[in-house]
């Protein structure tokens, strides 16, 4: 009840959050949302089903190029938007074959590997991409009542894709594949020997986090109206995994949390200029070293200190009836 | 003909710098199940604790060498150690990769506010002369870097193998639990491949950045050479490491000579993903089972 209600309370301030904001405080709130749902996708691959990917930012390009060359071939951005995701979710299901033979740090760097590789493509291949200088002058999609031309219109367009986006989420992670995703993480082999096709779990792990960030792709292009290599570079995949591993691997509102601190806390430090990512780089070891699980992980381990201990929620539902 | 050699030369000679941060790499890896996502950066920063002793401190060059070393030692070693990895090996994995790349953001960041975001040119330690080989020209200071390496890490094995310390550290490496139960200081042990690591990040750092600058920007191509070079040789060799590095020194300056110079960076990667899949244990490593 008091989780429906916070809930309640959470969507009432999306509705009005733009509400006689300027123009840069709307870009800023579309933007979280936009990150938010490639680091929801990245939370079901690394939190949920415990495979490190750190080429999330390249599936944000692959969708907002495809969505980016669509658009501007004339195509509505309702049907530019799934051959994005779709692209995505293949070229994630393809990058979930190395996942099958190699795990951990392993992972990482082919992930990596692949990120670099995907940037080095758009950067070369001037007559697909245009090279360095990119795409621009994607048009802004127009549903006849609803123009989102206009910065709170866009807002209102982003907002419902990424509640969309975040009701399917829920839905796969309280589903038997999403209970699938966790026994993967916790212990691979003995969720395989309870009778898991983990070789299918492990790759849809990939793809349907890979196709959340081609989703985040398709909502960029319009919103930034802009696509250049350098927007999908390695150090963008680390930000969405910081946005995850922040906000707490493996809780659902976590991504949600964690680019609003990513996205937000440059604004709040702006005046540090300079200096502003090595706080940002000091704060995430300090929060590493001292609580690894995230700041909803810290919170909880508050919440234990001055409550009694609670069984966690997620820990309880195999034994019940 | 004379061109090929020239360009496999100083492929081998960036290579065995290469192999130096991959060794360590591999060597941390080993002792404390570490994957230290910072390690271009420890190559990137010694080279400007030398240019701080040089410029800020106006020391000379022997006395600035001597104070990179041992700072890179303190710093990258010990303090990262203690500060950092101590505290999370309980954690273990993701927390750790997390707060090794926040930490190669935090140095990177901090060498651009605090020495500067240009390049920095690096008093060359060898002369600048060139010699003739076989009708190849050959930089003295590739030969002379080849060989400083190549000399680092023989040293390296022999200590590994032939000194007390070296063996206990081994042991450490392979079997911790037996290691303690034998009577050898794990943790001490384990404190030392630190130490060793930071010293071959320094000495990495200063061979290379006379070639190409000190920038504080370097350790990104670095670290992912290092990784590659570490993975393509097999994780738990220093010289399935040393090969590594070789190998990508080599086939890079090749690529970029005949091939293509646009997709140069490409190589590494790919060369990474076929190892990867086909030979997770790396071209000279053995297969390890796995574990429940």
């Amino acid at each position: 009840m008091k989780r429906l209600l916070l809930l309640g309370l959470g969507l009432v301030a999306l509705l009005v959050a733009p509400l006689g904001q300027g123009t840069y405080v709307t870009y800023l709130l579309c933007s979280w949302l936009t990150f938010g749902i490639a680091a929801m996708g990245l939370n079901l691959t690394l939190g949920y089903a415990g495979q490190i990917s750190l080429a999330q930012a390249s599936f944000m390009g692959i969708g907002a190029y495809v969505t980016a060359l669509l658009t501007l071939a004339g195509w509505p951005w309702l049907a530019a938007m799934p051959l994005a995701v779709a692209a995505c979710f293949l070229v994630g299901l393809a990058l979930g074959f190395p996942a099958l033979r190699v795990q951990g740090h392993f992972l990482a760097f082919v992930t990596l590997a692949f990120n670099t590789l995907f940037f080095l493509v758009a950067r070369n291949e001037d007559g697909l991409t245009g090279g360095p200088y990119g795409l621009s002058g994607m048009p802004r999609p127009d549903f006849g009542l609803l123009d989102t031309a206009q910065q709170p219109a866009f807002y209102y367009f982003t907002l419902a894709v990424f509640l969309a986006a975040a009701v399917l989420l829920w839905g796969i992670v309280r589903s038997p594949w999403g209970r699938a995703f966790k026994g993967l993480r916790e212990n691979p082999i003995r969720a395989e020997s309870l009778g898991l096709d983990t070789r299918r779990i492990t790759l849809m792990a990939f793809a349907i986090g890979s196709a959340y960030g081609g989703l985040a792709g398709a909502l960029f292009s319009p919103l930034v109206q802009y696509v250049e290599p350098g927007s999908f570079a390695f150090a963008q995949s680390l930000r969405i995994l910081l946005m995850v591993v922040v906000g707490g691997a493996g809780f659902f509102f976590a991504p949600m949390l964690g680019a609003a601190m990513v996205i937000l806390l440059p604004e709040v430090l702006r005046f540090t200029e300079g200096y502003y990512l090595m706080i940002y780089a000091g704060a995430v070891i300090v929060l590493m070293v001292v609580c690894p699980e995230g700041l909803i992980g810290l919170g909880g381990r508050l919440r234990d200190r001055f409550q009694a201990p609670r069984p966690r929620g997620d820990l309880q539902e195999g034994a019940r009836p | 003909m004379a061109e090929f050699l020239q360009v496999l030369f100083s492929g081998l000679a960036t290579g065995s710098i290469y192999a130096l941060a991959a060794i360590g790499f591999s060597l941390v890896w080993q002792a404390a199940q570490v994957v230290n996502f910072a390690q271009g950066e420890f190559v990137m920063l010694p080279a400007f604790f030398v240019l701080v002793a040089l410029h800020w401190f106006g020391w000379p060059l022997w006395a600035a060498l001597a104070f990179g070393l041992a700072v890179a030692v303190a710093v990258l070693g010990l303090l990262f150690k203690r500060l950092i990895v101590e505290p999370m090996l309980p954690a273990g994995g993701l927390p750790l990769i997390i707060a090794t790349m926040a930490l190669s953001i935090l140095l990177k960041e901090g060498t651009k506010q605090f020495y500067g975001a240009e390049a920095q040119p690096f008093p060359s330690l060898f002369p600048q002369s060139t010699v003739r080989l076989g009708g190849a020209v050959v930089a003295w200071q590739d030969i002379l870097n080849l060989a400083v390496s190549l000399a680092v890490v023989v040293a390296l094995t022999l200590f590994l193998n032939r000194s007390r310390i070296g063996r206990m550290m081994q042991a450490t490496a392979q079997n911790p639990a037996v290691a303690e139960i034998l009577g050898v200081n794990t943790k001490r042990m384990v404190l030392y491949t630190f130490l060793i690591n930071a010293a071959l990040a320094a000495v990495a750092s200063v061979l290379i950045s006379p070639v190409y600058l000190a920038k504080f920007s370097n350790g990104e191509t670095l670290g992912l050479v290092a990784f590659i070079a570490a993975i393509v040789g097999g994780f738990n060799q220093i010289r399935g490491a040393l090969a590594g590095g070789l190998l990508i020194g080599v086939l890079d300056n090749l690529t970029a000579t005949y091939v293509t110079t646009e997709y140069r960076a490409a190589l590494p990667l790919v060369m990474l993903i076929v190892i990867i899949l086909w030979r997770p244990q790396g071209l000279f490593g053995t297969a390890e089972g796995r574990q429940v």
